[in-house]
């Protein structure tokens, strides 16, 4: 019950924070990455907002449990590889056309109209073919 | 607008108390797309309820700001094709590279994570590129 009651609260802020930034305006996003046009630095603003509370959390996490039982997810071994390099490449190239992240589009689903809950529907599309899509890099690469 | 940043900032700090809560509370890293895609393709079954929790608090809590503070503007495009492509290019990416703007972004830099710093500037550079060539090449948007 406490994670799930901690992941509410933990959403809510995300949501919040997301809709008190501007994250959910696409004009604003799309506006952050035009920096060769008419530029708006205000995401930068969101995003050092953002890792200020998060770089604290990281070190308070260090020796200790979470509150909600478990343990910390470690750092990752590997370092970047084909597969995130192409994946945020495809992932910005969607972002950059329509303005839209992840949070953000779940976000809009409350006020958005039909626009969020289309860009929404295709991403949950592209969600559940990534898996075999990446299945099938994997055995070509693997094949090369 | 002159507002525009102190807001930006305000939204910034509740975005990373969200990651902290969720850090410092479950253990898990909060990634938006994470979390959704792994209700979508089953690899997160287990803690399916979690994950709705997250879920309906970052929908609910801006519908309750809207309804009492007004929505805010957005901005969409009304062009079904281009939401389609660029909805499918966010969840496949993001799937592929195991994480979007909050996860690798906020969660992955604030950690100094090698993937997550490789991850944002991809997807920095890849949006800033595809902004360029719909506004300065092709004039659209």
């Amino acid at each position: 019950m406490l994670r799930i009651i901690l992941a509410l609260i933990a959403g809510s802020l995300f949501g919040a924070g997301l809709m008190l930034s501007g994250m959910t305006d696409t004009a604003k996003v799309q506006g952050w990455l035009d920096i060769f046009g008419h530029w708006d630095p205000t995401l930068g603003f969101v995003m050092g907002g953002a890792l200020l509370p998060m770089a604290l959390a990281w070190r308070l996490a260090e020796g200790r449990k979470p509150a909600a039982g478990g343990s910390f997810p470690a750092l990752p071994r590997a370092g970047p590889d084909r597969r995130l390099i192409l994946g945020s490449i495809l992932f910005g190239a969607g972002w950059g056309l329509a303005g839209f992240c992840p949070g953000p589009a779940m976000a809009s689903l409350s006020y958005n109209g039909w626009q969020g809950a289309l860009f929404l529907s295709a991403m949950a599309c592209g969600m559940i073919a990534a898996p075999r899509i990446s299945r099938h890099l994997d055995r070509r690469a693997a094949n090369a | 607008m002159e507002t525009d940043w102190i807001q930006g900032l305000a939204g910034g700090v509740l975005i990373g108390l969200g990651g902290a809560v969720y850090l410092l509370g479950n253990g898990r890293i909060m990634g938006a797309s994470g979390i959704l895609g792994g209700l979508l393709d089953g690899s997160g079954r287990s803690s399916a309820k979690e994950r709705l929790a997250f879920i309906a608090g970052v929908i609910v809590m801006p519908l309750l700001i809207g309804l009492s503070a007004g929505s805010p503007a957005t901005h969409a495009t009304s062009n079904a094709a281009i939401l389609i492509a660029a909805g499918v290019l966010v969840g496949l990416g993001t799937r592929m590279a195991n994480g979007c703007t909050s996860g690798h972004g906020v969660c992955g830099v604030s950690r100094l994570s090698l993937r997550g710093i490789t991850a944002t500037a991809a997807f920095m550079l890849a949006g800033i590129l595809t902004v360029a060539i719909l506004r300065q090449v092709l004039g659209a948007i």
